[in-house]
């Protein structure tokens, strides 16, 4: 076998595989610099990895209306549309 | 790793004659990426490229072992906070399976695709990410040259200076006169200067009541001007004075000898003088080529790939990223959307259209916090954009309990992403 057709497959592989991993949705790599990716960090914001996915969504839509209180996180769900709440929900609930 | 220069023609010629869009690697290897800088801004882009795709081989370049954080250094200068919690190290980065290289990064060979080192070693890559921070323009304040730093410190890259700025405030007499001089746009973490002030004359007001800060600024308008200057209303009447660019507050030189800034309406003679002097992307930018005219980087808003060379990116302060500030917060976060961006890239795909957010925390007293958020996309002119209707201030008619719980919440956020960059 041919070092390029090595190489080829090599890469091919990997593709498969970033095809398969889930990259984040448009905004959800942001969170974590207010929510804690990991459980050991001590903070009142709450962790966003395996919340329930409705109460994310309600909660992004309720700081967007104002009908919830927030101190940062009403000024930021403004800048959401509806699709890419749901996207970002459904990443975060989807992990552990 | 060593690796000859014959070895990288042959490598160069691999790669020009490839059919397919992917990079050419010798033997099936991994793909490499090297990152250079080990601050917000590249510790998390090496950790993330890392998480996105494990068999990428990371490379994180960084001449330092310990990292000093500048988010909350102000706190250390008015001695409400010891630099010891501003500092880390890089083993959990390490421990990751991020190969890490102790050593400046002097200069880029872009044809051959290289990083060389202090030492002469190179570092080939596939993609090269820079996240250098900021340099000092040292010389374009007339009398600020490193030397003068060590008289009037600049405290813009924590460490040793801020300590020395917090040292010369606890040696002065009640009843000094300490003068800030904050640098015209663009520069590292907008409200930082006006955080810096507000802390100062909490110490002096609890400590030196008699004496007076000046702020000499380059700028008729600041970040969370109409909240700082409320604040300072309340809290610091009489003690501190801003004086705007257009009421003569623009310092043109600084006279070491005598510690005088000088304007163009006069000489103000401090006993504790702290320069925020002008600045420009880390020095690696401009060896490599990605540096523009105004000193910093321009940058695709989606990849973070410099405008001005191929496979190499550009995040954090050094970057020209449009409508969002020069924050650790908007550091992390390019850094996320840029290791993305690249692990798709790598593997043949197109990266899709990012959202970034940055919020950013300012202590006007210990218990007293402010903050400004936004939400950015890529605009059609290829710059990041707010989002119209999303981001802004705090409210200007907050009660004190609210912004009590925002100084609580800006020490969950520094807890929060310090345990993602380094923990």
């Amino acid at each position: 076998m041919s070092r390029a057709l090595v190489a080829a497959i090599g890469l091919a592989s990997i593709a498969a595989a970033a095809a398969a991993s889930a990259e984040p949705p448009a905004g959800a790599a942001s969170c974590s610099g207010c929510h804690p990716a990991s459980a050991r960090v001590a903070s009142p914001v709450p962790r966003l990895a395996g919340h329930d996915r409705a109460a994310i969504v309600r909660a992004m839509q309720e700081f967007r209306s104002g009908q919830r209180a927030g101190t940062v996180m009403d000024r930021i769900a403004k800048g959401f549309t509806d699709d890419e709440i749901q996207a970002i929900a459904a990443w975060f609930a989807a992990q552990k | 790793m060593k690796t000859s220069r014959r070895d990288f023609l042959k490598l160069g010629l691999a790669v020009s004659s490839a059919l397919v869009p992917l990079p050419a690697i010798a033997q099936g290897a991994a793909p490499r990426v090297v990152v250079v800088g080990g601050g917000f801004a590249g510790a998390s882009c090496a950790r993330a490229l890392h998480q996105a795709e494990p068999r990428i081989a990371v490379t994180l370049v960084e001449p330092n072992a310990t990292f000093t954080a500048c988010p909350f250094s102000n706190a250390v200068i008015a001695g409400l906070r010891e630099l010891g919690a501003q500092q880390f190290t890089y083993e959990r980065v390490a421990a990751d399976g991020i190969t890490l290289v102790r050593a400046a990064a002097t200069g880029v060979d872009v044809a051959a695709r290289s990083v060389s080192l202090a030492d002469g070693a190179r570092l080939a890559y596939d993609r090269l990410v820079l996240a250098p921070g900021i340099d000092i323009r040292w010389g374009a304040l007339a009398g600020y040259d490193e030397a003068a730093a060590a008289q009037m410190p600049h405290a813009w890259r924590a460490g040793e200076q801020t300590l020395l700025l917090r040292r010369q405030l606890e040696a002065m007499d009640d009843g000094g006169l300490v003068v800030i001089s904050a640098p015209a746009n663009p520069f590292r973490c907008p409200p930082g200067p006006y955080e810096r002030a507000s802390l100062i004359a909490h110490y002096l007001k609890t400590k030196k009541p008699k004496s007076k800060l000046l702020v000499l600024d380059a700028k008729d308008a600041f970040s969370k001007q109409r909240l700082f200057q409320a604040a300072w209303a309340e809290l610091y009447p009489g003690l501190l004075e801003w004086v705007p660019l257009s009421k003569g507050g623009a310092v043109t030189s600084v006279d070491v000898a005598t510690r005088t800034l000088v304007t163009d309406f006069g000489r103000h003679q401090a006993n504790v003088a702290n320069i925020i002097p002008p600045q420009k992307a880390g020095r690696i930018a401009d060896a490599a080529g990605v540096a523009d005219r105004t000193g910093w980087c321009p940058i695709d808003p989606v990849t973070f790939e410099s405008k001005l060379q191929p496979r190499i990116h550009v995040i954090g302060d050094a970057a020209i990223a449009g409508a969002m500030p020069k924050s650790a917060f908007a550091a992390n976060s390019q850094a996320k959307t840029c290791a993305a961006a690249v692990a798709t890239l790598l593997t043949g795909g197109t990266p899709s259209t990012p959202k970034l957010i940055n919020t950013c925390y300012s202590l006007v007293a210990p218990d007293y916090g402010i903050s400004v958020a936004g939400v950015y996309q890529p605009s059609p002119g290829g710059q990041l954009a707010d989002v119209p209707g999303a981001g802004g201030v705090s409210p200007a008619d907050a009660p004190r309990a609210t912004r009590a719980a925002e100084a609580v919440l800006a020490e969950a956020w520094f807890r929060t992403i310090t345990a993602e960059v380094f923990g």
